[in-house]
């Protein structure tokens, strides 16, 4: 390539990459706008985890501790003075910072989030792919059926009927946290622990890429290039593999963009089965105790979580399919 | 392997060879076409979706006529037989408190099911609302609204939808408003672009050019079209309703006790799973069954209505 084209192509590329992120940075904006009025406005708000013996004094002493004594929208103004510089205000429950309750719980959410993609990505594109080459096969239709029946269990039932079978009858499995009591950090430990939060998750995602893949795939098995590569010989697995999935791959990167809320939502109902400490809890624990400031922040940062992913996974795809890049 | 390539090619019926789409079904007009009596003849011949059919048909008569028959009040409780089996009195089986199983399922079925159509027909509502105005108006109005839905898809469903409750209080009525609000945005995206198409019709021109104004524009010659994604979107959509509304409920944060929903109903389940295991494995049953079958009849209104191919 010249250096021209090269240079013309990284002005391309970072244009492209500038214009998403405003676009994210919009997205967040009115997804803070959106949660900062809903818990700030609704009668049952901050103001109303007040007793209701107080005094009058005390009453303005309580909401000027809090901030609330000034109009909602500088409050919000402050509040997102305050976000930019990661000073997401106060937990009510423990007079903790917002910011340090999600950073303890991030770390779970994560690994279980990270194994549960892992997971649910390489078995879907395989059952995918399985399914695509076997078209209306016996196999085809057991995964078309299943994925239909991953997605309409609900998480929390089969979380539930997991651990009658696993930990109840067969004892295989803990029913719940992230490690037995004791010291030092043993590794099949740790994994026996993740196994049924991470199947469990897995079914909000799985069937999606698997359905996914297989369109995907037949839409490309379908083309002269893999014709011609099978005239020209190439073996039936070669041409799956080497020429048909490479192809068929590249729209299965968008679906991890489609899978991060899912995921994140997933996670507040498999993190409260299996007591799993993560920001799903955390999230459930601060809308039975009302602390306002944990829930909102919890909100705007798994959201974040969510739009970077989404900025990520765009580039990513701009880069590894010219097509659709810098529209 | 080489088999795939070949059943690309697929002799139809007539005789005459024709491309296959892949995904199976082949190109051309296809017998019934849009009309009604067609896509009712396409529907019943998908043996999934037509079983689905039949089933919440059956469901939803069990549960709304049921409590005629079996009068046992859901919240009279009797702790002495508490946590009981099945028995002639309770054929279901008894719950911790002492409460009849069977009338509580049927009891809470009315709740589950009324909740997750209510909050579909809401979102639909909204979701129809913002996606037409939004590609019919144009300009400030689009961006604005589309800013707005892609602001809500971000955010994971299940912590707004915590968050609202909590501040805005737990009524049923509540539930239902709330998880309508968490969920419109797919309606809104599809009606979107549908009405983004049919706006350049010569149609929707002649009707401008006749004097209608833009309502009547919208309503009686742009909407009708939408029509068939929006009852395939609502059907899908009554399935995560549900399946939220259960989730929410499990969590403690949806429908309140004493009133029952299957949901709710599985929030004592799981300390009861070692001693009366049936308590957690009914209602569950009952959502995922529900839930697979508007899935499944959601999937098959799809093809069906689909004429084009």
């Amino acid at each position: 390539m010249y250096p021209e084209t090269i240079a013309k192509e990284g002005v391309a590329i970072l244009r492209f990459v500038v214009q998403r992120l405003a676009q994210s940075l919009i997205v967040i904006l009115i997804v803070t706008l959106i949660t900062f009025f809903l818990v700030n406005l609704a009668p049952g708000g901050p103001s109303a985890v007040m007793r209701i013996e107080a005094t009058q004094a005390e009453r303005e002493a309580i909401l000027a501790r809090m901030g609330l004594d000034k109009p909602v929208a500088v409050r919000y103004v402050q509040w997102l003075a305050g976000a930019v510089t990661g000073n997401l205000g106060t937990s009510l429950a423990t007079s903790q910072p917002v910011v340090k309750r999600i950073a303890e719980r991030f770390p779970f959410t994560a690994l279980l989030t990270l194994c549960t993609m892992i997971v649910s990505v390489t078995a879907g594109i395989v059952l995918g792919v399985v399914s695509a080459v076997h078209r209306n096969s016996l196999l085809d239709y057991a995964a078309g059926f299943l994925s239909v029946v991953g997605l309409s269990v609900p998480a929390f039932w089969l979380g539930i009927m997991l651990i009658l079978l696993f930990s109840v009858n067969l004892h295989w499995l803990p029913s719940s946290g992230i490690a037995a009591g004791g010291n030092g950090f043993d590794l099949a430990d740790r994994v026996s622990h993740l196994i049924m939060p991470v199947l469990v998750l897995s079914t909000t995602t799985l069937p999606n890429i698997v359905r996914f893949t297989r369109s995907a795939m037949l839409e490309v098995i379908f083309q002269d290039f893999v014709r011609t590569a099978r005239a020209k010989g190439v073996s039936g697995l070669g041409v799956i593999y080497r020429h048909a999935l490479r192809n068929a791959l590249i729209p299965v990167v968008s679906m991890i963009g489609v899978m991060v809320p899912r995921l994140m939502g997933g996670a507040v109902i498999t993190e409260a089965v299996f007591g799993w400490p993560g920001m799903g809890q955390l999230v459930v624990e601060s809308a039975n105790g009302r602390d306002y400031p944990l829930a909102m922040g919890v909100t705007v940062v798994v959201t974040i979580i969510v739009v970077l992913t989404n900025l990520l996974v765009d580039v990513v795809y701009s880069r590894i399919d010219p097509r659709i890049r810098m529209t | 392997m080489t088999q795939s390539i070949e059943t690309a090619f697929e002799v139809l019926s007539e005789g005459q060879l024709e491309i296959v789409r892949p995904g199976g079904e082949g190109y051309g007009p296809i017998p019934g076409g849009s009309t009604r009596r067609g896509v009712l003849a396409r529907l019943g011949k998908n043996k999934l979706a037509f079983v689905s059919l039949c089933f919440l048909i059956l469901l939803h008569l069990i549960v709304f006529a049921g409590p005629l028959f079996w009068r046992v009040p859901p919240e009279s409780m009797n702790p002495a037989v508490a946590l009981s089996g099945w028995s002639l009195t309770h054929p279901l089986g008894v719950d911790d408190l002492g409460r009849d199983e069977l009338s509580r399922m049927l009891y809470g079925g009315r709740v589950t099911l009324a909740v997750g159509f209510a909050s579909m027909a809401f979102s639909v509502i909204l979701g129809v609302i913002i996606g037409t105005s939004a590609a019919f108006f144009g300009g400030v109005t689009d961006v604005l609204l589309m800013r707005l839905t892609d602001a809500m898809m971000a955010i994971p469903n299940l912590f707004f939808v915590l968050v609202a409750l909590t501040v805005l209080g737990k009524s049923p009525l509540m539930v239902v408003l709330v998880i309508g609000f968490s969920s419109w945005m797919q309606v809104a995206r599809v009606v979107y672009g549908e009405t983004l198409k049919w706006k350049a019709y010569e149609f929707v021109e002649a009707s401008v050019a006749t004097g209608a104004s833009p309502f009547r524009t919208l309503v009686r010659h742009i909407l009708p079209q939408t029509y068939p994604s929006v009852i395939v979107s609502a059907t899908l959509g009554i399935a995560w309703s549900i399946l939220t509304e259960s989730a929410i409920s499990y969590l403690g944060l949806g429908i309140q006790p004493p009133t029952p929903s299957w949901g709710n109903m599985l929030q004592n389940a799981q300390q009861y799973v070692w001693t009366a295991p049936m308590l957690a494995v009914l209602p569950g049953m009952g959502v995922t069954l529900v839930v697979l079958a508007y899935n499944f009849l959601g999937d098959g209104l799809r093809d069906a209505l689909d004429s084009r191919y």
